[in-house]
């Protein structure tokens, strides 16, 4: 990245001497951000959601399928040892971007999602006795709640949840209350979708394995924001997804330490996770093979190395200034908007804002912003339960990205101005 | 004078939007506007028997006979939900129940609404006009017993 200034530049605070990020440039590689949508240029604010994709993610995608498509792993012929070693160069790129110890704790899956219920299904089926216990917390999106429910009701097991206070952070001495003897398993947002707020992760995992807990973190809303190191961690489980850091939707990876993913039971049966299958009897297959039947997704895996590598080009402490330097922004700039209030008011947060105004429902809101061209989430971003907690039925939410301006939430900030003057 | 019937409505309706020439925003200002012009729902219809639930807006509908016509009352929690209703509304209260439960909405998709009964599902317009024709075929065919 050069250093040339602009109107959309902010200049970093970042380390002395090195360049400040050039956001034109990083720009010009999201083809679809240039367009326009409702007779407007698109201001993309659901980053949250997923991010869009940069030029090198898409030209992976097409060079995989122009050059070397195979089924991975079994094949003899040169293409299938192109693919084969393409798609293992990915977990390679997930290894070191999480610091892994090895990359065979790195297991490819659909998504976040789909890594939950890995885990749930597997060593959750596994472990998880009647009587026994497992704690959320307040602010996990239904995908963190709802295979741990299905399991503590298969198991006769006990759900808890950690309450949050008034500005959306967990609080740590009712969590510590609630560790006894019978928690087996902690399973909690590492940064909150909903809200944004950053969860002391590190905090929770200690506690946690003091108990004799099982850890799990869901990184969805973390893995594009936040520098991980999971052996520093020393999470047990790490789930997060590839769309929601500029590789493909279909991606997500789990990451579980060694010990347990080998004492795991499979997640599904078919090729790739046996060694050695007669009618009578299968061993299975060495991990990360064991847990992934299946022709897996591999030209969408292929392509994730490539989002992977933009964030780290890019410098993941840079992205997180930049990030942050847009959050401030946006807080300041839109609490200049009648009767806007903001949900989730935490001190650490991820570059997220939610929020309401007083008099006009976050339908209307979503609903006249993308008539200015302008694309936000609204409604209870699958955390119905949080929701309910804190006594609204949704909020708008707008998520900021690398290749986000202030210029658009200067947009933002406009258009909530006329939508209040004119609905209100 | 007879009333206009529902495809004629649907036409009228069509033509006004054309004025927008595909401005969304318009068309939104426009939308609000209808929805402060209907009336709303007494609370005590504001029960869960007529709530029709989207995913993010919530929908209450009465409908009332007279004869072999049917009247509808609505409201919504959210205002581009009720102007479309009160869109609705106007091409429907007031027909015949036979023709109600036949009519082809052919004006949602002209007048660039159809991402509201699409699969976003993501207010009750779409349940909603689901539940007015069943009410017009349910009553309808009440009326021939």
């Amino acid at each position: 990245m050069n250093n040339n200034t602009s109107e959309h530049t902010i200049t970093s605070s970042g380390t002395a001497g090195s360049p400040a990020l050039d956001i034109d440039k990083i720009r010009e590689l999201f083809p679809v951000l240039h367009q326009e949508v409702n007779g407007q240029s698109l201001v993309y604010f659901d980053n949250a959601a997923t991010t869009q994709k940069p030029k090198p993610v898409l030209d992976a995608l097409h060079d995989y399928y122009t050059s070397m498509n195979a089924n991975i792993h079994r094949g003899v012929h040169t293409l299938a040892d192109r693919a084969t070693a393409a798609f293992e160069a990915t977990r390679e790129s997930i290894r070191r971007f999480i610091n892994a110890a090895e990359k065979e704790e790195i297991i490819f899956t659909k998504g976040t999602t789909d890594g939950l219920n890995l885990i749930a299904a597997t060593w959750g089926r596994a472990n998880i006795q009647q009587g026994d216990e497992i704690i959320i917390s307040a602010l996990e999106h239904h995908s963190n709640i709802v295979p741990w429910q299905m399991l503590c009701q298969e198991k006769g097991a006990t759900l808890k949840v950690i309450p949050i206070d008034g500005n959306g952070d967990i609080r740590l001495e009712e969590f510590e209350k609630l560790l006894t003897n019978k928690t087996k398993l902690i399973s909690i947002v590492h940064a909150s979708n909903a809200l944004g707020t950053i969860n002391p992760i590190e905090a929770v995992i200690k506690k946690g394995h003091e108990a004799g807990a099982v850890v799990v973190i869901d990184g969805a809303q973390a893995s594009a924001h936040i520098t991980l190191d999971v052996q520093a961690l020393d999470c047990d489980f790490y789930v997060f997804s590839g769309h929601k850091m500029y590789a493909p939707t279909g991606t997500g990876i789990v990451y579980g330490k060694r010990s347990l993913l080998e004492a795991m039971p499979p997640y599904q049966g078919g090729g790739e996770m046996i060694k050695e299958v007669t009618f009578e009897k299968t061993t299975y297959n060495v991990i990360p093979y064991k847990f992934e039947a299946g022709t897996p997704n591999i030209a969408d895996i292929v392509a994730f190395r490539h989002g992977v590598e933009f964030i780290e080009m890019l410098g993941r402490k840079k992205i997180a200034e930049y990030e942050e330097q847009l959050l401030s922004y946006a807080k300041e700039k839109l609490s200049e908007v009648p009767g806007l209030r903001f949900i989730g008011t935490a001190k650490r947060k991820v570059s997220v804002v939610s929020f309401a105004i007083e008099g006009v429902h976050h339908f209307d809101v979503g609903m006249m912003l993308d008539a200015k061209g302008i694309a936000v989430r609204t409604g209870h971003h699958c955390t119905q339960p949080l929701m309910r907690m804190l006594g609204i039925e949704g909020t708008v939410r707008a998520s900021f990205s690398v290749y986000n301006t202030t210029a658009e939430i200067d947009r933002l900030a406009e258009g909530l101005k006329g939508i209040v003057k004119m609905m209100r | 004078m007879n009333k206009a019937s529902i495809n004629e409505i649907q036409d009228e309706i069509i033509e006004e939007f054309s004025l927008f020439e595909g401005d969304q925003h318009a068309k939104l200002e426009y939308i609000f506007d209808l929805s402060k012009q209907l009336p709303d729902l007494p609370e005590e219809h504001k029960k869960e028997e007529n709530l029709i639930k989207g995913c993010q807006s919530k929908v209450w509908l009465i409908s009332e006979r007279e004869g072999d016509i049917l009247f509808y009352k609505a409201d919504s929690n959210t205002a581009i939900t009720k102007g479309l209703i009160s869109l609705l509304i106007r091409v429907l209260s007031g027909q015949k129940m036979e023709d109600i439960a036949r009519a082809d909405l052919y004006f949602i998709p002209e007048i660039g609404m159809s991402q509201f009964i699409g699969s976003q599902r993501s207010n009750g317009f779409a349940n909603m006009v689901s539940k007015m024709k069943l009410d017009a075929a349910v009553a309808y065919k009440e009326l021939q017993n």
